[in-house]
């Protein structure tokens, strides 16, 4: 007998042609990913390891010692690639601009979600959109013609330096951080509020005991992922740090970061040259700190599912 | 569903030198933005009783419990007009001080919700938020209320495990004894069991039985057989407004309103 519906059962259908079209797009572009960011890291692995293995330099030497002049060599015959002055310089601009926009960030966002979560959200919302899509050649601008005088007028020295580029990340890193501290905070179930304010706490006790306590992670992957972004930042910071590869002796005198030095000299060296091969070192060392700041905040993240 | 007009009541009035009242409304109207949500309640609630709301989704009783310490202030637009007596106060007069009364009005919540932070804490927290320092008080405190909750014995061996790794049942009772940590006068229950197995229901309400003696008791509840089984008196809301209140066994076995006697009859709702 002839069993239709027994025969629709065994035929393939339009539906699930489409299925596994759809199923192959996404894993073409899935591939993709992944291919790129293997090349990204083979490439900037292959070429900042040529420093050590072709050129000869020391990792020990590369990480603590603190001339930059990779074109020459000093006495020992070995090219003076100390990257130490600009490890310095990032870490200074990261941990300074982190340590001052944490607070701004969290108390911003104490306000927008549990103080004024109607009106003051309202505006500050938009607010912190804004100064997360400002490109970051105006904020080094601003730094260089608004910070870079204050500092010199107020603290001495030229102005350039780590205290400026400190001031720059921290106007520019504040929303990003702000607005996933929000996030972290709304995420906070009513209940907890609930729960708390039943029990006769007052809105602070609330706010700092249950709220910003069970927000914790969230919080903190919000400040990690700021240093991150503050860490590879380098157009803005380039302009008012001073771009001298120099071991800072105190905070407004010009230093320099990894991003500011690559971007000095990236157009500057010969490809396959020493100097050349040891700015991909620098990068290697930027990626490698990204790939750290992630698998932090992957285990925040983690931590905090309970 | 049949319309019940609200003129149709039966409150019975519990008389002040007979009763001894521990809380009462008086026309009590609650709006959120445009929309009333309870138009006129007047109910009184007598001391070391469980007076039960019963009545479909909707009608208001979560509202009106919600109202009593208020707890509708943090929701944007709600205004609430008529008097909430306690102490001879209105507790939404001026100069009441929210967070004193809340400690005297404590509340539980329908979907158990401890902190994640330690069967210990959750119950500390509390007492220490209003000065409570004193750490053989506070474990002493612990042990009481846990055991007033009739969790004690399940978690005497690990007070600083997560309150979270608690089953809900346990949960509930956790968030009960933090309630009572306070020594609340009064306590509001929004549908304390109805997130719950028949068996930890079953243990909450012998808990809630046991605190009589000490505590006012007002809960909300959707299982009609959970209020016929724990409480005193019995209030019926429909659509916003308080249509009968008597003692329980009355409103059960003999209602005086249309409404109550097709609702616990299960004809609606």
């Amino acid at each position: 007998m002839h069993d239709q519906i027994k025969e629709s059962l065994l035929k393939k259908s339009r539906a699930t042609r489409s299925e596994r079209r759809g199923k192959l797009i996404s894993l073409f572009c899935t591939a993709i990913i992944i291919l790129v960011v293997v090349s990204i890291f083979y490439f900037v692995a292959s070429k900042g390891l040529a420093t050590f293995f072709s050129n000869k330099v020391n990792v020990w030497d590369f990480l603590s010692k603190t001339v930059w002049n990779p074109g020459s060599t000093d006495s020992h015959g070995n090219p003076q690639a100390g990257a130490f002055p600009m490890i310095i310089g990032s870490f200074a601009v990261t941990l300074l601009s982190a340590i001052i926009a944490t607070p701004f960030a969290i108390a911003t966002a104490i306000f927008m979600t549990e103080i004024s979560p109607t009106k003051g959200y309202k505006i500050l919302q938009p607010v912190t959109e804004l100064l997360v899509g400002i490109p970051s050649v105006v904020y080094g601008f601003i730094g260089l013609s608004v910070v870079v005088p204050f500092v010199r007028h107020t603290f001495g020295g030229t102005g350039f330096g780590i205290l400026a580029g400190t001031f720059v990340l921290f106007v520019m890193i504040l929303p990003t951080v702000t607005s996933m501290s929000v996030d972290a905070l709304r995420a906070v179930p009513r209940y907890y509020r609930e729960a708390s304010l039943a029990l006769g706490a007052t809105r602070w006790q609330t706010i700092y005991k249950v709220v910003l306590r069970s927000a914790t992670p969230g919080l903190a992957t919000a400040v990690i992922f700021g240093m991150s972004r503050a860490f590879g930042e380098a157009l803005a910071v380039q302009m008012v740090i001073g771009n001298a590869a120099l071991l800072p002796h105190n905070l407004v005198s010009p230093a320099s970061t990894l991003t500011s030095v690559l971007t000095m000299g990236m157009g500057n060296t010969v490809m396959g040259s020493v100097s050349n091969n040891a700015l991909w070192s620098l990068a290697l060392l930027l990626l490698l700190m990204s790939l750290i700041f992630n698998l932090i905040i992957n285990r925040i993240a983690k931590k905090g599912e309970l | 569903m049949k319309n019940y007009t609200a003129d149709d009541k039966y409150i019975k009035a519990l008389d002040p030198n007979k009763h001894e009242l521990a809380i009462y409304t008086d026309d009590l109207h609650v709006s959120y933005g445009s929309s009333e949500a309870i138009h006129g309640v007047s109910l009184a609630f007598e001391r070391f009783k469980i007076t039960a709301l019963i009545g479909a989704s909707g009608s208001g009783k979560s509202t009106y419990l919600r109202s009593l310490n208020r707890m509708n202030d943090n929701i944007d637009g709600t205004k609430v007009t008529g008097k909430i007596m306690y102490r001879g106060l209105d507790i939404n007069g001026p100069g009441i001080n929210v967070y004193e009364m809340r400690k005297h009005i404590g509340m539980v919540f329908q979907r158990p919700n401890p902190f994640s932070k330690s069967i210990y804490d959750n119950i500390t927290f509390a007492p220490k938020r209003n000065g409570l320092k004193d750490k053989n008080k506070l474990d002493e405190l612990v042990e009481t209320t846990l055991k007033q909750a009739a969790l004690w014995n399940q978690v005497k061996d690990d007070l600083h495990q997560s309150a979270l790794a608690l089953s809900g049942g346990q949960q509930q009772r956790l968030c009960i004894a933090r309630a009572i940590a306070m020594k609340p006068d009064i306590l509001l229950l929004d549908e304390p069991a109805s997130a719950l197995d028949p068996i930890s229901t079953s243990t909450v309400e012998d808990t809630l039985l046991a605190l009589k003696d000490d505590y006012t008791i007002i809960i909300v509840t959707h299982n009609m057989q959970q209020a016929a089984r724990i409480s005193d008196y019995t209030a019926f809301f429909h659509l916003g407004n308080a249509l009968e209140f008597d003692e329980t066994s009355n409103v059960f076995t003999n209602p005086k309103i249309q409404a109550t006697e097709d609702y616990v009859s299960g004809r609606f709702g």
